[in-house]
């Protein structure tokens, strides 16, 4: 084969590497995307309780750690077998039971306040990762039954014990919760 | 009288209808405890408006329609609330809420309901009082009537197909109005014609009902409206069902992921539209309407005229009573109904039938064999699906392949169900995969509301906490004696 046949060759291929290697590092510094797409799709698997049970401060954190490497599948009793079985899935890892040591799974309960216990502390509020409780000093308080995750953070910080978790009453109806 | 209609695939079942006809229509006495559930049967329930000890009368509105698929609710008798409570209910959840009233048996009217001059009314308007009258579909889904109405005036279809199919073998609760008030289905159409803006109204009834057939003949001649027909059609289960009737009557065939106003066509049943003629003719919402209590477990079966809210128990009772302990209560037909815990349910607007069935009705279904691919599932399917594929994808959890076989397009009408072989109970394991996909879906969107919540209450903690470290900043600069800033 001849120098004159193989030269063309190469010319065409670096006028294309070029252009599109210049395209391809501007993308990659301007386009880059928002987020990790894993973290994403591992956190849309997740119950979103925002409950903590994993050790990590919600299911964002949790999600993050998972794909760093630092958590294992097994740490979310709220969202059960199945949530592990898709993550499992997700990840291309073996199932395995939950490690008990995180909590159990248990029916979707709601808080209920006691509103004749209650004193108006305002220390649930901050507590409540989805500000599922409307209430201000001094003033009775009481939880959106709607938008309660049933995450049990409101529990400790009452004074009064005045809140409980209960099935939720109205059958999981789902008016006012619908999202942009 | 038009041609007879053809019929996409179906079945041939024996009617079972001729014992309750013997009987002529009876109104049931009304109870003196009635439980009006606030879901009338489409899923979605209405927002209670009373508490215990409220005062009630006749059209009383007690449940507000919140939701797209809600009906108001309005006691149907005078008497006092006792309560509002969770109670069984006839539905997939088996129980909801409820308002309990006792009647004092003065059937006194709430003031301020006078016969509508309906001709004279706007149609929106007209739409606005079917809507305040409550009225759901009667023909068993009760999807609200005015919604519909609504939906087909928007998309300016032209033909209003009347329901009078009535394909269940067991149901002849509109037979029994068709017989004895075709006068209110004819006026009905004429009311439901004005309020949805349709050009032509055709009742459609099966040929197995010579009686029906000739009392609306009779109505028709009486009302003289060139804009309403009668077509009758092959008694082929199921004739009745929204979308197989509207391909054999209007001759369209409804996409499968779109509403009959897509393609210039709605359906109503007769029974809705003889509501909404006791809607115009009185003013009054709807608090009753026409139920067939039948098997061979009660002693005189027969179609009564019940209120809304009166327990099962007590509709039996009209009918004579049990003659022996029934083996199973079911709530619509024996086809499409579905078995209920307790005779406590009460009448809703989506109960069109109660079967009282003993050993004799129930054919014992033997134990299910695994499936031999035989494909007559398939042939007998009326919206065109493969039951044994749509299960066999169910059965691996496969998601895409499910929607692909059309689980949302299934009718649950039991047909695959009737026909199989190693009686594979399809249409319930269909059911159940509907529930569990409607469960898993209520699961996200509550999981997408929760986290938009969380992100939020993130950066609202974020925000304070920023503010006040600024403020501590100016403060410990002022102390300092230097600018802010």
């Amino acid at each position: 084969m001849s120098a004159s046949s193989v030269l063309p060759a190469i010319g065409v291929a670096m006028a294309l590497a070029v252009p599109l290697g210049a395209a391809l590092g501007w993308a990659a510094t301007r386009l880059r995307p928002d987020a990790d797409p894993l973290v994403e799709s591992i956190d849309a698997l997740l119950p979103q309780t925002q409950c903590g049970q994993c050790h990590y401060p919600g299911c964002r954190p949790y999600a993050e750690a998972i794909s760093r490497g630092d958590a294992d599948i097994d740490q979310c009793p709220p969202g059960g077998e199945s949530t592990l079985h898709a993550l499992a899935a997700l990840l291309g890892r073996d199932p395995k039971p939950l490690d008990p040591a995180f909590g159990v799974t248990k029916p979707r309960l709601v808080a209920v306040i006691d509103e004749a216990r209650c004193i108006g502390c305002a220390l649930c509020l901050p507590a409540c990762p989805v500000d599922a409780i409307v209430g201000a000093q001094r003033f009775m308080h009481t939880v959106i039954e709607q938008q309660c995750t049933g995450c049990e953070l409101c529990l400790p910080p009452c004074p009064v014990d005045c809140i409980e978790l209960r099935p939720p009453l109205s059958g999981g109806t789902l008016r006012g919760l619908r999202t942009a | 009288m038009a041609q007879r209609s053809t019929f996409p695939p179906g079945l041939e079942l024996e009617a079972r209808k001729t014992a309750p006809m013997r009987q002529p229509l009876r109104a049931a006495p009304v109870p003196p405890l009635l439980v009006v559930a606030l879901d009338q049967g489409s899923g979605d329930a209405a927002e209670p408006l009373l508490a215990a000890g409220a005062r009630v009368r006749i059209g009383t509105p007690v449940g507000r329609a919140e939701g797209e698929t809600a009906v108001a609710v309005h006691s149907p008798v005078a008497g006092v609330v006792r309560g509002v409570e969770i109670r069984p209910v006839h539905g997939p959840a088996g129980e909801g809420v409820c308002v309990v009233i006792e009647n004092d048996g003065s059937d006194e009217v709430e003031a301020g309901y006078a016969p509508i001059d309906w001709p004279m009314l706007p149609p929106q308007e007209l739409l606005a009082r079917i809507r305040s009258a409550g009225i759901a579909g009667l023909g068993g889904a009760a999807f609200p009537a005015h919604a519909k109405l609504a939906a087909a005036r928007e998309r300016a279809a032209t033909h209003l197909v009347l329901n009078g199919a009535e394909c269940e073998p067991w149901i002849c609760c509109d037979d029994a109005l068709m017989r004895e008030r075709a006068a209110d289905v004819v006026l009905g159409a004429q009311v439901l014609l004005h309020a949805c803006g349709a050009a032509k109204c055709t009742i459609a009834v099966e040929d197995d009902k010579p009686e029906a057939i000739a009392a609306v003949e009779v109505a028709l001649a009486a009302a003289a409206d060139p804009r309403i027909g009668l077509t009758t059609l092959r008694a082929v289960y199921p004739a009745g069902a929204e979308r197989q009737l509207l391909a054999a009557v209007a001759g369209v065939e409804v996409p499968h992921d779109a509403l009959p106003p897509a393609v210039g066509v709605m359906c109503q049943n007769v029974g809705t539209a003889a509501a909404a003629a006791h809607l115009v003719r009185t003013g009054q919402p709807i608090t009753g309407r026409i139920v067939t209590v039948t098997g061979s477990g009660v002693r005189e079966p027969a179609n009564v005229d019940a209120r809304l809210g009166t327990p099962i128990a007590d509709l039996v009772a009209a009918c004579g009573g049990y003659v022996s302990e029934p083996l199973r209560l079911i709530a619509g037909g024996s086809m499409t109904g579905r078995a209920l815990a307790t005779d406590a349910v009460p009448l809703t607007q989506a109960v069109n039938c109660v079967v009282v069935a003993t050993a004799a009705d129930l054919v014992a279904r033997g134990r299910e064999m695994p499936c031999i691919r035989c494909g007559d599932c398939a042939s007998v399917c009326p919206p065109g699906l493969l039951p044994q594929s749509l299960l066999r994808a169910i059965n691996a959890g496969d998601e895409a392949e499910v929607a692909r076989h059309g689980l949302a397009d299934c009718i649950e009408c039991g047909c695959c169900d009737y026909v199989c072989p190693s009686r594979i109970p399809l249409t319930a394991r269909f059911r159940a995969a509907r529930a569990a996909r409607k469960v898993q879906l209520d699961e996200r969107r509550r999981a997408a509301a929760a986290r938009e919540r969380y992100l939020r209450h993130e950066q609202r903690l974020a925000a304070m906490a920023e503010a006040e470290r600024q403020a501590f900043e100016a403060a410990r600069n002022r102390a300092r004696g230097e600018p802010e800033g």
